[in-house]
Formats: structure tokens, sequence, C-alpha cells
């Protein structure tokens, strides 16, 4: 997917997010560390664009919510988990780049009660590569992926790889 | 995103530790500060993990900021201190972690009044064992949390000049400061008594100052020792009041110095004697802040070390799906 075509699923993820909410009210957009941060950016400001309201925008780091420390090792790099809002009651918008084992959701949804009850969660992820662990479904996708275990998804955004774009990648597994 | 640095199995004091180890210690501490700002001051990462925290000396600081943290991270904790468990019994301090360990636990904080004792146990259970200080040899969570605060408020250690004042003898805080603070850069020196600076202490990259104006003269940051009060029965000092006279650390002398000096204490303080009250709780002082650090600090060294061991490292290099 090249930038344009990211802008457009951004776009277009943004008026479902709007619309199954009917409306902006009570919403809450989370961005996971890292590239979630930024995609929830870019989703905030084409609400804001076409709803005229502002919504609230949090991370979370779910580095210490993960269940395989004792298999991958600690990591060095967390970053704040920071949620403006109280979300009590409110809808959460957990927003990420790619959905793939489905870890991460469980582990930002662990996360995210510490901080309160809302009424609904979603997920929302500019791709979806299949090969879930766990049952779990993105509410809003961006772009579904057939990927081989011989590939990787990598999302690309501005302030950390230079530029917005999905691409599949050949790894050196499989 | 895994951790490039490796880090053994225990952590018994700064003097072995990489430039890499120190930094990375402070920078995962960074992010474990905020968690103790939340409302729900709980993370769930060591869940299932069994921490004994073993205390052969009196410590309430110390060993509340290793429970904390601890807790913070769910682990489950046990504390044993030395009166009124099988220790004043006898039980040799191997004879005691051997049967902790026949009760499946997973790490061993030691605080003990011999030097070496943390390494000793480290190199016979298969525990992950953290020195909370042994005897005069390291406390080295007390550095790493005294080098966040620095770092916190001058931005870095590289440079800066750090005075350590009082009892160098007999202290363990002295010696994870000196190792740690120069390895990442900072300049050190000391500052105390005659009787109570080792001999050859040059040797370990530090100057010494042999009066207290000298070392205010020079420092950006000052780290005020607590006096042992037991030193002046052995005949270290002639007396509490002459001590304070000659380096207790007060306003009048720090109204002297040509700039403005962080304070920092490990505490439990002397107010009076190694630094008066007015310094202790005036606008240069830290001394708080190094206790909220010590939490921090504590929770990055259980988190790292917990992961850390080599079969992890090798599992992850195999790659493991995120």
């Amino acid at each position: 997917m090249d930038e344009p075509a990211v802008r457009r699923a951004v776009a277009r993820m943004a008026r479902e997010i709007v619309e199954r909410n009917a409306g902006t009210e009570g919403l809450i957009l989370v961005g996971i560390h890292r590239r979630g941060v930024e995609l929830a950016d870019l989703i905030a400001e084409e609400i804001e664009k076409s709803e005229k309201d502002k919504i609230p925008l949090g991370t979370l780091d779910i580095t210490l919510y993960r269940d395989d420390l004792s298999v991958i090792g600690p990591r060095p790099v967390i970053g704040a988990s920071d949620i403006p809002a109280d979300i009590e009651g409110r809808a959460v918008v957990i927003i990420d780049d790619v959905c793939y084992t489905g870890r991460t959701a469980r582990a930002a949804m662990d996360h995210l009660a510490d901080f309160g009850r809302p009424a609904r969660i979603y997920l929302c992820v500019l791709v979806d590569r299949g090969g879930r662990e766990l049952p779990i479904q993105p509410d809003f996708v961006g772009r579904h992926f057939e990927v081989t275990p011989a590939e990787d998804v990598a999302v690309l955004v501005p302030e950390q790889d230079g530029r917005l774009a999905v691409e599949l990648r050949k790894t050196d597994k499989g | 995103m895994t951790t490039t640095v490796e880090f053994g199995k225990d952590l018994t004091g700064l003097e072995g530790l990489s430039v890499d180890q120190i930094s990375t210690i402070l920078d995962v501490a960074e992010p474990f500060k905020e968690i103790s700002e939340r409302p729900i001051k709980k993370v769930p990462v060591l869940r299932g993990k069994t921490i004994v925290n073993l205390f052969y000396e009196p410590s309430t600081r110390t060993r509340v900021s290793f429970e904390f943290a601890e807790k913070r991270l769910s682990a489950d904790t046990v504390n044993i201190s030395g009166t009124g468990s099988s220790i004043v019994k006898g039980e040799s301090l191997v004879d005691t972690a051997r049967n902790l360990e026949a009760m499946r636990i997973d790490m061993v904080v030691i605080r003990h009044g011999s030097s070496g004792a943390a390494q000793f146990l480290a190199d016979r259970i298969p525990s992950n064992v953290i020195n909370a200080g042994d005897g005069q040899h390291e406390h080295p969570t007390q550095g790493l949390l005294d080098m966040l605060t620095i770092r916190d408020h001058m931005g870095t250690l590289d440079g800066r000049r750090v005075c350590i004042v009082g009892d160098i003898l007999h202290s363990r805080v002295a010696r994870s400061n000196i190792y740690g603070l120069t390895r990442l850069g900072a300049e050190v020196a000391v500052c105390g008594p005659p009787t109570l600076i080792p001999h050859g202490i040059e040797e370990l990259g530090v100057q010494v100052f042999k009066r207290v104006e000298e070392a205010i003269e020079w420092a950006e940051v000052l780290n005020v020792l607590r006096l042992q009060l037991e030193r002046m029965k052995a005949g270290y000092i002639p007396s509490l009041r002459e001590y304070n006279r000659f380096f207790g650390v007060s306003v009048a002398r720090l109204e002297q110095a040509p700039r403005d000096i962080l304070i920092l204490h490990p505490g439990p303080m002397n107010r009076g004697v190694e630094i008066d009250s007015h310094v202790a709780d005036g606008p240069h002082s830290v001394i708080l802040r190094q206790v909220t650090n010590g939490v921090a600090i504590r929770m990055a060294v259980l988190y790292l070390l917990a992961g850390g061991s080599p079969e992890r490292a090798e599992a992850a290099k195999k790659g493991t799906r995120s």
C-alpha cells in the first residue's frame, strides 16, 4: 500500500468508527506503542476534519502486560501509557498497526481494565494479516493481507520511518 | 525491540557492569516511574514469580522499596528478617537459601552484614540474586537510584562533578556510587575525615578533598552519607559535634558555593550531624526524589533479571511471533 492507499484506508476507518458509534459522543482513541500511536493521530485528524470535534487521544504501552516475558525476555523500550480521560462507561477504540496473533490486543484490553470499565472496546488495525492464536477479531480493518510465514508485514509511519506505507517483506524464516 | 543488552543471573554490584548495562537499567526505570503514579499501581509482568527478601540486617527503606517494586510488578513476596527466624538459631546462609529454594522460589533479595555475601549466595543457588547491601562492599540499587536522580536533574551524568561526603571507608553506598558514576563518565570525588577515607581510593579514579569547603567549591552534586553513630565509639572521629563542625553540610557552607548544588542523602539522616535540616529540606534537596526513584530502579532491575536467562535469549534468537 502506498501513501494515498493508506490515507484512504485511514479515512474510511475514521468514518466507520464514527458511524458505528453513532457520532463522536463518548469516543476515546487509544494508540498502542509505537506505530499504533501515530495511526491513532491520523485517525483522530480525520474524525476532527469531518465531525469538527476533538476526540480524546491516549496511548498504551503493553510491554508489561505481555504473556511471553519468559519466552522472549525483557524489552528495554517501554513507552508511557497515558489515558487522558476517564474511560468509565465510554467507547474506547484500540488502534494498532497490525493484527496478527491477537496477543497484543488481549494485553491492551487487560491494560485498559486498570484504568476503568469502558462501556465498549473496539479494535482498529491498519492491516489484518490473519494467524490468530486467540479468539479476537478487529472491528475496523484497513486492509486484509494473506501473509505466508515466510513474509512479514511492515507498516511504515512518518515520524519513525519517514513515510507512510505498508510493505510485505520476505523474512529469513520459513 | 527485544533487549540487545544481556544481563546475568544476578545483580551483586555495579563494579562488573558495562556502560550499556547501567544505561539500560536507568532507561528502563523511566517508564516504571509512571506506574507508581497510576490509580492502579500494578502491572502483571512478574505474575507467578516468588521473591524472597532475605534481610540479615535491619532496613526499612530498602526493604519496603523492594517490596513495593515487587508487588507493583505482581510478584509474590516473602520477607525474612534476621530476628524471629531460623537465622538466630544459627542456620547458615546457604542452608537457609537452599531450604527456600526447595519451596520453589525465583528470586532472592539479600541484605547481609558480610561483604561478598550476595555473590557467595548467587554462586550457590539457581535463583536470581539481587544485592540489597552486603557489608562494606556494594549496594548497587542505591547507587543506581542516586544516578537516576542526578540524571533527572542534570540531564546527563557525563562530565558532572559529584562529591560523596562522609564515611567512605565503611560505605557500600559510596562504593556503588563510585563504580557506577565513573563508568558513566561523571567526575567523582570523596570528602571526609582522613580516618574514614580508605587508603588508595584514588586508584578507583576519584579525587580526595580533605576539607568540605573545597568539595563544595568544586562539586555540582553532593551525596551526603549517613554517619554511622557507632563510628564514634570505635574512635574514627572524636565527637559528633566536631564532625558536624568540620564536615556537616550547612546552609552557610553552601552559600559560599559558586553554584547551586544538588543534595542527595541515602537516608536515614542524622539531622544536625552530617546534614543540617535547612539543607535536607531546602530547595536543592532531592532526598525524597531518591526514595521515589528507588522503587522505579528496583522495578527495572527485577524486570530485567527476571527475563534475562540464557535459555530465554536463545528462544528470542529463534524468533517468536508477537
